[in-house]
Protein backbone atom coordinates (compact mmCIF):
# COMPACT_ATOMS: atom_id res chain seq x y z
CA UNK A 1 0.00 0.00 0.00
CA UNK A 2 1.34 3.30 -0.77
CA UNK A 3 1.47 5.85 2.14
CA UNK A 4 -1.18 8.45 2.10
CA UNK A 5 0.21 11.89 1.75
CA UNK A 6 -0.65 14.13 4.69
CA UNK A 7 -3.60 16.65 4.05
CA UNK A 8 -0.99 19.64 5.55
CA UNK A 9 -2.58 22.73 6.70
CA UNK A 10 -0.13 24.23 3.52
CA UNK A 11 -1.97 22.33 0.73
CA UNK A 12 -5.61 23.76 2.33
CA UNK A 13 -4.09 27.11 3.02
CA UNK A 14 -2.58 26.94 -0.85
CA UNK A 15 -6.60 25.93 -2.01
CA UNK A 16 -7.62 28.63 0.27
CA UNK A 17 -5.36 31.76 -1.45
CA UNK A 18 -7.07 29.93 -5.11
CA UNK A 19 -10.27 30.48 -4.56
CA UNK A 20 -9.51 34.19 -3.46
CA UNK A 21 -8.02 34.81 -6.13
CA UNK A 22 -10.59 33.22 -8.25
CA UNK A 23 -13.42 34.72 -6.36
CA UNK A 24 -11.21 38.31 -6.92
CA UNK A 25 -11.00 37.67 -10.93
CA UNK A 26 -14.81 36.87 -11.16
CA UNK A 27 -15.57 40.41 -9.50
CA UNK A 28 -13.17 41.91 -11.90
CA UNK A 29 -14.45 40.47 -14.69
CA UNK A 30 -18.00 41.98 -13.27
CA UNK A 31 -19.47 39.06 -11.40
CA UNK A 32 -21.64 40.54 -8.82
CA UNK A 33 -20.08 40.39 -5.36
CA UNK A 34 -21.29 37.79 -2.74
CA UNK A 35 -22.28 38.32 0.62
CA UNK A 36 -22.32 34.23 1.63
CA UNK A 37 -19.91 31.53 0.88
CA UNK A 38 -20.18 29.26 -2.22
CA UNK A 39 -21.58 25.75 -1.12
CA UNK A 40 -19.53 23.81 -3.00
CA UNK A 41 -16.27 25.21 -1.21
CA UNK A 42 -13.93 22.21 -1.68
CA UNK A 43 -10.96 23.30 1.06
CA UNK A 44 -13.82 22.66 3.79
CA UNK A 45 -14.00 18.92 2.88
CA UNK A 46 -17.69 18.35 4.37
CA UNK A 47 -18.37 20.50 1.41
CA UNK A 48 -17.83 18.37 -1.31
CA UNK A 49 -20.46 15.83 -1.44
CA UNK A 50 -23.11 18.28 0.29
CA UNK A 51 -23.77 20.65 -2.17
CA UNK A 52 -25.89 21.17 -4.93
CA UNK A 53 -24.54 20.99 -8.50
CA UNK A 54 -27.36 21.89 -10.20
CA UNK A 55 -28.48 25.86 -10.27
CA UNK A 56 -31.32 26.80 -7.35
CA UNK A 57 -34.70 27.74 -8.94
CA UNK A 58 -35.07 31.43 -8.10
CA UNK A 59 -38.30 31.78 -7.32
CA UNK A 60 -39.74 35.46 -7.33
CA UNK A 61 -43.69 34.63 -5.96
CA UNK A 62 -45.38 37.09 -3.83
CA UNK A 63 -47.50 34.54 -2.65
CA UNK A 64 -44.95 32.63 -0.95
CA UNK A 65 -44.98 30.74 2.03
CA UNK A 66 -41.46 31.75 2.84
CA UNK A 67 -42.51 35.29 3.06
CA UNK A 68 -44.03 34.51 6.15
CA UNK A 69 -41.94 32.78 9.38
CA UNK A 70 -42.37 31.08 12.51
CA UNK A 71 -42.90 32.88 15.40
CA UNK A 72 -42.28 32.22 18.96
CA UNK A 73 -42.86 34.24 22.68
CA UNK A 74 -42.38 34.28 26.25
CA UNK A 75 -43.12 30.68 26.51
CA UNK A 76 -40.76 29.59 24.22
CA UNK A 77 -37.51 30.93 26.30
CA UNK A 78 -36.89 31.29 29.95
CA UNK A 79 -35.27 34.74 31.56
CA UNK A 80 -32.38 32.21 32.62
CA UNK A 81 -31.62 31.02 28.90
CA UNK A 82 -29.43 33.90 28.02
CA UNK A 83 -27.05 33.69 30.59
CA UNK A 84 -24.84 30.74 30.16
CA UNK A 85 -22.75 30.78 33.16
CA UNK A 86 -25.72 30.40 35.21
CA UNK A 87 -27.14 27.27 34.15
CA UNK A 88 -25.52 24.97 36.94
CA UNK A 89 -24.61 24.74 40.00
CA UNK A 90 -21.62 25.75 39.77
CA UNK A 91 -19.52 28.78 37.88
CA UNK A 92 -17.61 28.00 34.78
CA UNK A 93 -14.33 28.12 34.16
CA UNK A 94 -13.00 30.17 31.75
CA UNK A 95 -12.89 34.11 30.96
CA UNK A 96 -16.80 35.87 31.32
CA UNK A 97 -17.76 38.23 28.60
CA UNK A 98 -20.94 39.56 27.52
CA UNK A 99 -22.04 39.34 23.71
CA UNK A 100 -24.88 41.84 22.48
CA UNK A 101 -25.84 43.68 19.10
CA UNK A 102 -28.85 44.02 16.96
CA UNK A 103 -30.62 41.56 14.47
CA UNK A 104 -31.72 43.71 11.62
CA UNK A 105 -33.55 43.15 8.07
CA UNK A 106 -31.79 43.96 4.70
CA UNK A 107 -33.83 47.33 5.29
CA UNK A 108 -31.76 48.31 8.58
CA UNK A 109 -35.34 47.95 10.67
CA UNK A 110 -34.90 46.22 14.06
CA UNK A 111 -36.29 42.73 13.93
CA UNK A 112 -38.41 42.36 16.49
CA UNK A 113 -39.45 39.71 19.03
CA UNK A 114 -37.48 36.82 17.40
CA UNK A 115 -35.97 34.05 18.41
CA UNK A 116 -32.07 33.95 18.68
CA UNK A 117 -29.99 30.44 19.09
CA UNK A 118 -26.21 30.09 20.50
CA UNK A 119 -24.40 27.21 21.50
CA UNK A 120 -20.29 27.28 21.52
CA UNK A 121 -17.69 25.13 22.92
CA UNK A 122 -16.32 25.57 26.51
CA UNK A 123 -13.19 27.80 27.78
CA UNK A 124 -10.90 24.68 27.05
CA UNK A 125 -12.57 24.41 23.42
CA UNK A 126 -14.76 21.49 24.26
CA UNK A 127 -18.18 20.63 23.20
CA UNK A 128 -20.95 19.10 25.44
CA UNK A 129 -21.34 16.90 23.09
CA UNK A 130 -20.51 13.22 23.07
CA UNK A 131 -19.15 13.15 19.31
CA UNK A 132 -16.50 15.58 20.31
CA UNK A 133 -13.86 13.51 21.13
CA UNK A 134 -11.06 16.41 21.32
CA UNK A 135 -9.01 15.59 24.61
CA UNK A 136 -10.05 18.87 26.33
CA UNK A 137 -11.77 18.51 30.14
CA UNK A 138 -15.38 19.27 30.10
CA UNK A 139 -16.78 21.63 32.79
CA UNK A 140 -19.70 20.03 34.75
CA UNK A 141 -20.44 24.04 34.67
CA UNK A 142 -21.14 24.77 31.21
CA UNK A 143 -23.13 23.50 28.67
CA UNK A 144 -22.78 26.22 25.92
CA UNK A 145 -25.89 26.20 24.85
CA UNK A 146 -28.56 29.70 25.13
CA UNK A 147 -31.42 31.56 23.58
CA UNK A 148 -33.59 34.74 23.70
CA UNK A 149 -36.27 37.06 22.17
CA UNK A 150 -34.76 40.11 20.53
CA UNK A 151 -36.43 43.25 22.06
CA UNK A 152 -38.23 46.13 20.53
CA UNK A 153 -34.88 47.62 18.98
CA UNK A 154 -33.69 44.09 17.73
CA UNK A 155 -31.26 43.97 20.91
CA UNK A 156 -30.18 40.49 22.15
CA UNK A 157 -27.74 39.71 24.30
CA UNK A 158 -25.83 36.75 25.69
CA UNK A 159 -23.60 36.40 29.20
CA UNK A 160 -20.94 33.47 28.64
CA UNK A 161 -17.52 32.50 28.41
CA UNK A 162 -15.06 32.59 25.98
CA UNK A 163 -14.80 29.85 23.58
CA UNK A 164 -11.65 27.94 23.21
CA UNK A 165 -10.15 27.32 20.12
CA UNK A 166 -10.33 23.58 18.71
CA UNK A 167 -9.02 20.71 16.62
CA UNK A 168 -11.04 19.14 14.05
CA UNK A 169 -10.04 16.56 11.54
CA UNK A 170 -10.82 18.80 8.04
CA UNK A 171 -7.21 18.27 7.48
CA UNK A 172 -3.41 17.68 9.59
CA UNK A 173 -3.31 20.06 12.51
CA UNK A 174 -6.73 21.60 11.32
CA UNK A 175 -7.84 24.38 14.67
CA UNK A 176 -10.68 26.05 14.64
CA UNK A 177 -10.60 29.76 15.69
CA UNK A 178 -13.11 30.42 18.64
CA UNK A 179 -16.50 31.15 17.72
CA UNK A 180 -20.32 31.10 18.93
CA UNK A 181 -22.51 29.56 16.54
CA UNK A 182 -25.83 31.61 16.15
CA UNK A 183 -29.19 30.94 15.12
CA UNK A 184 -31.73 33.83 13.54
CA UNK A 185 -35.11 33.74 12.08
CA UNK A 186 -36.60 37.09 10.97
CA UNK A 187 -40.20 37.49 9.84
CA UNK A 188 -40.24 35.44 6.81
CA UNK A 189 -38.81 32.26 6.65
CA UNK A 190 -36.85 32.98 3.69
CA UNK A 191 -34.48 35.22 6.51
CA UNK A 192 -33.32 32.54 7.99
CA UNK A 193 -29.58 32.45 9.47
CA UNK A 194 -27.27 30.27 10.91
CA UNK A 195 -23.98 31.72 11.20
CA UNK A 196 -20.07 32.10 13.41
CA UNK A 197 -19.67 34.87 15.19
CA UNK A 198 -15.58 35.09 15.84
CA UNK A 199 -13.64 36.92 18.02
CA UNK A 200 -11.39 39.88 16.67
CA UNK A 201 -7.77 39.60 15.98
CA UNK A 202 -7.54 35.60 16.12
CA UNK A 203 -4.48 34.06 14.42
CA UNK A 204 -6.52 31.04 13.36
CA UNK A 205 -8.51 32.98 10.81
CA UNK A 206 -6.72 32.08 8.07
CA UNK A 207 -5.91 28.75 8.24
CA UNK A 208 -9.98 27.87 8.67
CA UNK A 209 -11.23 26.88 5.69
CA UNK A 210 -14.73 27.67 7.32
CA UNK A 211 -14.54 31.09 8.26
CA UNK A 212 -12.77 31.27 4.94
CA UNK A 213 -15.37 30.17 2.95
CA UNK A 214 -16.52 33.18 3.32
CA UNK A 215 -14.46 34.69 -0.16
CA UNK A 216 -15.31 38.50 0.01
CA UNK A 217 -13.26 40.27 2.65
CA UNK A 218 -15.90 42.52 3.64
CA UNK A 219 -18.29 40.07 4.11
CA UNK A 220 -15.99 38.09 6.53
CA UNK A 221 -14.81 40.79 8.47
CA UNK A 222 -18.69 41.26 9.05
CA UNK A 223 -18.73 38.01 11.23
CA UNK A 224 -16.09 39.28 13.67
CA UNK A 225 -17.37 40.74 16.55
CA UNK A 226 -16.08 44.48 18.23
CA UNK A 227 -14.34 44.39 21.14
CA UNK A 228 -16.42 47.36 23.20
CA UNK A 229 -14.63 48.90 26.30
CA UNK A 230 -17.99 50.23 26.69
CA UNK A 231 -19.57 46.77 27.25
CA UNK A 232 -17.30 45.60 29.83
CA UNK A 233 -18.34 45.15 32.98
CA UNK A 234 -15.86 46.44 36.00
CA UNK A 235 -14.62 43.55 38.25
CA UNK A 236 -16.89 41.63 35.99
CA UNK A 237 -16.76 41.00 32.05
CA UNK A 238 -15.87 41.29 29.35
CA UNK A 239 -18.03 43.16 25.84
CA UNK A 240 -18.34 41.86 22.95
CA UNK A 241 -20.56 44.33 19.99
CA UNK A 242 -22.02 41.97 17.15
CA UNK A 243 -24.42 42.90 14.75
CA UNK A 244 -26.39 40.54 12.86
CA UNK A 245 -28.28 41.20 9.36
CA UNK A 246 -30.82 39.04 7.45
CA UNK A 247 -30.37 38.62 3.77
CA UNK A 248 -33.52 37.99 2.41
CA UNK A 249 -36.34 39.08 -0.60
CA UNK A 250 -37.04 41.81 -1.55
CA UNK A 251 -40.78 41.52 -0.52
CA UNK A 252 -40.05 41.52 3.05
CA UNK A 253 -38.75 44.50 3.16
CA UNK A 254 -41.86 46.66 2.62
CA UNK A 255 -43.75 44.52 5.04
CA UNK A 256 -45.67 46.12 6.93
CA UNK A 257 -46.43 45.80 10.85
CA UNK A 258 -44.08 44.19 12.51
CA UNK B 1 -26.91 53.32 3.92
CA UNK B 2 -28.15 49.64 3.65
CA UNK B 3 -26.91 47.29 5.84
CA UNK B 4 -24.71 44.54 4.66
CA UNK B 5 -25.86 40.94 5.14
CA UNK B 6 -24.12 38.81 7.17
CA UNK B 7 -23.02 35.89 5.46
CA UNK B 8 -23.68 31.93 6.67
CA UNK B 9 -21.85 29.84 8.14
CA UNK B 10 -22.11 25.61 8.77
CA UNK B 11 -23.91 24.94 11.17
CA UNK B 12 -21.69 22.26 11.98
CA UNK B 13 -21.59 18.81 13.62
CA UNK B 14 -22.59 19.76 18.26
CA UNK B 15 -25.59 22.06 17.45
CA UNK B 16 -27.22 18.74 19.81
CA UNK B 17 -28.17 20.36 22.76
CA UNK B 18 -28.92 23.84 21.27
CA UNK B 19 -31.15 23.41 18.34
CA UNK B 20 -33.52 20.26 18.23
CA UNK B 21 -36.64 19.83 21.14
CA UNK B 22 -38.09 17.45 22.18
CA UNK B 23 -41.34 16.75 19.88
CA UNK B 24 -40.12 19.49 17.40
CA UNK B 25 -41.48 17.61 14.63
CA UNK B 26 -45.14 16.95 16.30
CA UNK B 27 -46.30 19.78 14.39
CA UNK B 28 -50.09 18.26 14.37
CA UNK B 29 -51.63 18.78 17.93
CA UNK B 30 -51.65 15.19 19.87
CA UNK B 31 -54.52 12.94 18.64
CA UNK B 32 -55.44 15.13 15.69
CA UNK B 33 -57.67 12.85 13.16
CA UNK B 34 -56.33 14.95 10.05
CA UNK B 35 -52.89 14.33 11.11
CA UNK B 36 -50.23 13.56 8.00
CA UNK B 37 -46.94 11.78 8.51
CA UNK B 38 -44.30 12.99 6.45
CA UNK B 39 -40.85 10.87 6.51
CA UNK B 40 -37.99 10.18 4.81
CA UNK B 41 -34.08 10.49 4.06
CA UNK B 42 -31.34 13.09 3.35
CA UNK B 43 -28.39 11.99 1.63
CA UNK B 44 -25.01 13.21 0.25
CA UNK B 45 -23.86 12.95 -3.36
CA UNK B 46 -22.33 9.34 -2.72
CA UNK B 47 -26.03 8.22 -1.75
CA UNK B 48 -25.00 8.00 1.93
CA UNK B 49 -27.32 8.89 4.38
CA UNK B 50 -26.30 12.37 6.08
CA UNK B 51 -26.80 11.57 9.84
CA UNK B 52 -25.91 15.03 10.89
CA UNK B 53 -28.66 17.03 8.90
CA UNK B 54 -31.12 19.49 10.28
CA UNK B 55 -34.31 20.34 8.87
CA UNK B 56 -36.54 22.78 9.55
CA UNK B 57 -40.50 22.83 8.44
CA UNK B 58 -42.96 26.30 8.24
CA UNK B 59 -46.46 26.33 6.88
CA UNK B 60 -49.86 27.84 6.86
CA UNK B 61 -52.70 26.25 9.41
CA UNK B 62 -54.76 24.16 7.86
CA UNK B 63 -57.14 27.06 7.46
CA UNK B 64 -54.39 28.74 5.71
CA UNK B 65 -53.31 31.26 8.05
CA UNK B 66 -49.49 32.38 7.81
CA UNK B 67 -49.35 33.65 11.31
CA UNK B 68 -47.60 31.01 12.94
CA UNK B 69 -48.34 31.03 16.25
CA UNK B 70 -45.22 30.84 19.71
CA UNK B 71 -45.03 27.96 21.75
CA UNK B 72 -42.74 25.26 19.54
CA UNK B 73 -40.73 25.16 22.07
CA UNK B 74 -42.06 25.96 25.28
CA UNK B 75 -40.37 25.83 28.04
CA UNK B 76 -40.76 25.37 32.01
CA UNK B 77 -40.13 28.31 33.67
CA UNK B 78 -39.28 27.12 36.88
CA UNK B 79 -36.40 24.09 35.34
CA UNK B 80 -35.75 25.55 32.02
CA UNK B 81 -36.77 21.98 30.37
CA UNK B 82 -38.13 21.90 27.50
CA UNK B 83 -42.49 20.98 28.59
CA UNK B 84 -43.40 20.41 24.75
CA UNK B 85 -46.16 22.41 22.63
CA UNK B 86 -49.78 23.08 23.78
CA UNK B 87 -51.19 20.19 22.34
CA UNK B 88 -53.73 22.62 21.28
CA UNK B 89 -52.12 25.68 19.12
CA UNK B 90 -50.93 24.69 15.39
CA UNK B 91 -47.55 26.90 15.57
CA UNK B 92 -46.96 26.04 11.77
CA UNK B 93 -43.33 25.08 12.35
CA UNK B 94 -41.11 22.26 13.26
CA UNK B 95 -37.72 20.96 13.96
CA UNK B 96 -36.07 17.77 13.48
CA UNK B 97 -32.25 16.18 13.30
CA UNK B 98 -31.58 13.22 11.28
CA UNK B 99 -31.35 9.80 12.65
CA UNK B 100 -27.89 7.86 12.86
CA UNK B 101 -29.61 6.73 9.53
CA UNK B 102 -30.10 9.87 7.94
CA UNK B 103 -34.47 9.91 8.83
CA UNK B 104 -36.61 12.23 9.28
CA UNK B 105 -39.91 12.33 10.41
CA UNK B 106 -42.66 15.05 11.06
CA UNK B 107 -46.37 14.14 11.76
CA UNK B 108 -48.47 17.63 10.72
CA UNK B 109 -51.99 19.03 9.40
CA UNK B 110 -52.46 20.05 5.54
CA UNK B 111 -51.44 23.33 4.88
CA UNK B 112 -54.29 25.74 3.69
CA UNK B 113 -53.64 27.60 1.12
CA UNK B 114 -50.58 26.21 -0.58
CA UNK B 115 -50.17 22.86 -1.55
CA UNK B 116 -46.34 22.52 0.07
CA UNK B 117 -44.79 22.36 3.30
CA UNK B 118 -41.70 24.91 3.47
CA UNK B 119 -38.17 22.96 4.13
CA UNK B 120 -34.74 24.28 5.28
CA UNK B 121 -31.91 22.17 5.43
CA UNK B 122 -28.89 22.52 7.68
CA UNK B 123 -25.78 20.45 7.78
CA UNK B 124 -22.16 20.22 8.69
CA UNK B 125 -20.83 20.14 5.60
CA UNK B 126 -23.39 22.67 4.29
CA UNK B 127 -21.80 26.31 4.33
CA UNK B 128 -25.29 27.97 3.39
CA UNK B 129 -28.58 26.23 4.47
CA UNK B 130 -30.60 25.09 0.99
CA UNK B 131 -34.58 25.98 0.77
CA UNK B 132 -37.27 23.11 -0.78
CA UNK B 133 -40.60 22.20 -0.41
CA UNK B 134 -42.33 19.14 0.14
CA UNK B 135 -45.70 19.60 -2.28
CA UNK B 136 -48.42 16.76 -1.69
CA UNK B 137 -50.09 15.70 -4.43
CA UNK B 138 -53.60 15.22 -2.99
CA UNK B 139 -53.24 19.47 -2.86
CA UNK B 140 -52.05 20.12 -5.98
CA UNK B 141 -51.98 19.53 -9.49
CA UNK B 142 -48.14 19.53 -10.76
CA UNK B 143 -49.38 20.17 -14.45
CA UNK B 144 -50.60 24.07 -13.48
CA UNK B 145 -48.85 24.80 -9.84
CA UNK B 146 -46.17 27.44 -11.44
CA UNK B 147 -43.23 25.90 -9.59
CA UNK B 148 -43.63 22.24 -10.81
CA UNK B 149 -44.81 23.28 -14.53
CA UNK B 150 -41.76 24.90 -14.72
CA UNK B 151 -39.57 21.73 -14.46
CA UNK B 152 -38.46 19.07 -16.46
CA UNK B 153 -40.24 15.61 -15.41
CA UNK B 154 -37.45 14.07 -13.28
CA UNK B 155 -36.56 17.42 -11.30
CA UNK B 156 -40.36 18.10 -10.29
CA UNK B 157 -40.56 14.78 -9.69
CA UNK B 158 -37.85 15.49 -6.39
CA UNK B 159 -40.38 18.23 -4.91
CA UNK B 160 -43.29 15.73 -4.88
CA UNK B 161 -44.05 13.19 -1.90
CA UNK B 162 -44.53 9.70 -2.56
CA UNK B 163 -48.16 8.11 -0.88
CA UNK B 164 -47.24 5.51 1.48
CA UNK B 165 -50.42 4.85 2.29
CA UNK B 166 -52.15 5.63 5.95
CA UNK B 167 -51.75 9.48 5.70
CA UNK B 168 -47.75 8.65 5.41
CA UNK B 169 -45.66 10.00 2.80
CA UNK B 170 -42.02 9.80 1.73
CA UNK B 171 -40.14 12.72 1.02
CA UNK B 172 -36.14 12.32 0.72
CA UNK B 173 -33.78 15.23 0.04
CA UNK B 174 -30.59 14.82 -2.23
CA UNK B 175 -28.14 18.05 -0.94
CA UNK B 176 -26.24 16.33 -4.35
CA UNK B 177 -27.41 13.44 -7.42
CA UNK B 178 -25.22 10.47 -6.70
CA UNK B 179 -25.41 9.56 -10.69
CA UNK B 180 -28.46 7.87 -10.15
CA UNK B 181 -31.34 9.58 -8.07
CA UNK B 182 -31.63 13.14 -8.92
CA UNK B 183 -30.62 15.72 -6.91
CA UNK B 184 -33.68 17.76 -5.07
CA UNK B 185 -34.29 21.26 -6.66
CA UNK B 186 -33.19 24.20 -4.08
CA UNK B 187 -35.18 27.41 -4.55
CA UNK B 188 -33.44 30.83 -4.04
CA UNK B 189 -36.16 33.49 -2.71
CA UNK B 190 -33.51 35.98 -3.74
Amino acid sequence: MTPQTPLTQEIISAEIAQARQAYAKAVEGGEPRRDHPDRGYAPYRSSVLRHPEQPLVALDDPDAVELSGPVFGVTDVTALDADLTRQHLGEPLGERIMVTGRVLGRDGRPVRGQLVEVWQANASGRYAHQRDQHPAPLDPNFTGVGRCLTDDQGRYAFTTIKPGAYPWRNHDNAWRPAHIHFSLFGTAFAQRLVTQMYFPGDPLFDHDPIMQSVTDDAARSRLVAAYDHDLSTPEWSLGYRWDIVLSGPAATWIEEGR
Amino acid sequence: MTPQPTPSQTVGPFYGYALPFAGGGDIAPAGHPDAITVRGRVYDGAGDPIPDALLEFWQPAPGGSRAGAPGSLRRDPVTGAVIGRTGLDFTGFGRVATDADGHYSIRTLPPGGAPYISVCVFARGLVHHLFTRVYLPELTDPATEPLLASLPPRRRATLLAVPEGGRVHRFDIRLQGDGVEEETVFLDFG
